[in-house]
């Protein structure tokens, strides 16, 4: 039976997720999500059909805050766990396209 | 390519910075040109293990912009996480709404250059995260600024309603005259308040069939010059590369542009590979929001008139022009002064002149809105109606408006220290007129002789008698009065 999550899948969503994996990984994770998501599937078997979708599994709803400015970090504080830094900025590698925002 | 028949077709992706105090999920101060990294948190820094919280008030502006945007407000609506991979943003996600926006289904009307408006129905509207700063280059690295990360961000997405420049930029000048005058927003282009992005094809006829060119996303346009120079740009480009290739809109080959402000082209920007598997998925650390019929009713409440609105009714009601109602409408302050002066009984188009012509070159001066130069909408009506009675002159009247401002007091009372109050009153004059006539028989001779002395005769008697009133009569009224004597 062909694997649920094939070796090409496993390499798209680490390549989407930047994360770099050998062949052995490749191999591996597709067995092991495989068999997660078959094991999953057996929620499949629960008729949910008068069940309302969940947005989240939290019972609450608008919770919000005021709009009240409390302090900041110290920026020294702020950059401390940064590799590197330049003057009060994150220095990090070159940003090649330029596709901040959304 | 010219002879070519073809439609312009354009929708519109703009980003508005809310005008909070705070960030969208932190208690972190929104402000601009501050020390890089100042403002930041562990919320917004991105660190692990911390919960953000909505900003209430950045929901109920954008709620109150939806509104303004006749949009339908859901009844329940959640966040969720955008997959996103640039250290400006450095959680790896950006806060946004995907299937369950908190408004759609509206419109905006804006005015076009006929004096007519159209409508430009909006798709949806959302709620998100901006994004940091990448500030600039260091060699092989680049510098962050986080200050910026978590700006309260309101996404609107419009239909392909627009078939020219000129609509999409009108399209972003309301919308900015809107949110302005929610209050909701600076909308200060320069700061980077409004982003446009629009979506650009055309359709073309060609021997009968239709053909539609790829479309082409702009990004980031940050002035209206650049929103309509470069849908412009790409409707000539478009032509080109369709003649040259016949290339037509196809599954897939949407492509994304920037705008290079200098050369006024747009580029082609380096496509990037799946960048479109923003694998959504709902935000665990967030609850969702369900709206109330009394919390709808309160933001209802808020609502102001809309400035379209406004300039049509100074049109219709006030018999402005088509262009004064726009100058006078594009500061929710400046419509409400003069609405406030005209209610007030002036005369429409005189509260008109004295605010564009005198008003504004001073508030201009004084770095304001003419609303806030100290003068009161009683004392403006006043002034008007003064001018309009024949007690001022024209010239008078503006030099009343600049002692207001300055000296804050009531215009009758400035007319009368500086001595500006004209004579009207048409028996008083009459008697000016005729020691004026008596003393100078050859001026009146040549006046009413009907020859090519007449004019400067009747300009010398009349010169006379403002000579013997000071200056002070009225000259309209002088004028009929030598009129009448003179025939």
């Amino acid at each position: 039976m062909a694997k649920k999550i094939d070796e090409t899948q496993v390499r798209r969503v680490a390549k989407l997720a930047r994360l770099d994996l050998t062949d052995d990984e490749v191999a591996r994770f597709s067995t092991q999500l495989s068999a997660i998501l078959g094991y999953v599937e057996k929620l499949n078997e629960l008729d949910t059909d008068s069940v309302e979708p969940l947005a989240h599994c939290l019972p609450m709803h608008n919770v919000f805050r005021e709009d009240v400015i409390t302090e900041s970090l110290d920026t020294e504080l702020a950059l401390r766990n940064a590799p590197q830094h330049f003057e009060s900025f994150f220095k990090v590698p070159k940003i090649l396209d330029e596709d901040s925002g959304a | 390519m010219s002879e070519l028949e073809y439609k312009i077709v354009v929708g519109l992706e703009i980003h508005v910075h809310l005008a909070t105090r705070t960030k969208m999920f932190c208690g972190c101060e929104l402000v601009y040109g501050g020390e890089a990294n100042s403002r930041v948190c562990p919320v917004c820094i991105g660190m692990p293990g911390v919960l953000p919280v909505m900003n209430k008030q950045a929901y109920e502006f954008a709620l109150l912009t939806a509104l303004a945007l006749n949009c339908k407000i859901s009844d329940f609506t959640k966040w969720d996480r955008k997959s996103y991979y640039y250290p400006d943003l450095p959680k790896n996600y950006q806060i946004s709404q995907y299937d369950l926006p908190l408004a759609e289904a509206g419109y905006i009307e804006i005015p076009l250059e006929t004096g007519q408006t159209k409508k430009i129905r909006i798709i949806r509207v959302h709620l998100e995260e901006d994004a940091g700063k990448n500030t600039h280059t260091l060699g092989n690295f680049s510098a962050v600024d986080l200050n910026r990360a978590g700006t309260p961000l309101l996404e609107i997405v419009t239909e392909p309603d627009m078939n020219s420049p000129a609509e999409v930029r009108a399209l972003a000048v309301e919308l900015q005259r809107i949110v302005r005058y929610l209050g909701v927003s600076n909308a200060d282009m320069q700061k980077g308040h409004m982003r446009f992005e629009p979506n650009i094809n055309l359709q073309i006829t060609k021997a009968g069939t239709e053909y539609k060119t790829p479309i082409v996303e702009v990004k980031n346009l940050n002035s209206f010059r650049a929103v309509e120079k470069s849908v412009a740009f790409e409707v000539r480009r478009q032509l080109d590369e369709f003649a040259e290739t016949g290339r037509t809109m196809a599954s897939g080959n949407k492509s994304t542009r920037g705008w290079d402000d200098e050369n006024e082209v747009t580029v082609l920007q380096r496509e990037k590979e799946e960048a479109h598997d923003y694998r959504y998925f709902p935000d665990p650390d967030l609850v969702p929001v369900e709206m109330t019929d009394e919390w709808l009713t309160r933001i209802k409440s808020r609502l102001c008139e809309l400035p379209i609105e406004m300039q049509k009714r100074f049109i219709t009601e006030y018999s402005l022009s088509d262009y004064d109602a726009g100058v006078l409408t594009a500061e929710r302050k400046t419509a409400e002064f003069f609405d406030a002066a005209v209610k007030a009984g002036a005369d429409a188009k005189r509260v008109c002149n004295l605010l564009t012509q005198t008003g504004m070159k001073l508030a201009n001066e004084a770095g304001c809105n003419v609303a806030d130069l100290g003068i009161s909408a009683e004392n403006l009506a006043k002034l008007a109606k003064m001018a309009g009675a024949g007690d001022i002159s024209a010239t008078a009247s503006a030099t009343i408006f600049e002692e207001m401002a300055k000296t804050k007091k009531a215009p009758d009372v400035i007319a009368a220290e500086l001595n500006l109050l004209q004579k009207s009153d048409a028996g008083e004059l009459e008697s000016v007129v005729d020691e004026v006539l008596a003393a100078n028989p050859d001026a009146v001779a040549d006046a009413a002789s009907g020859g090519k002395k007449t004019k400067k005769a009747r300009g010398f008697l009349l010169g006379r008698v403002m000579q013997k009133t000071k200056g002070q009569a009225n000259p309209k009224v002088v004028s009929q009065i030598l009129d009448k004597k003179l025939s």
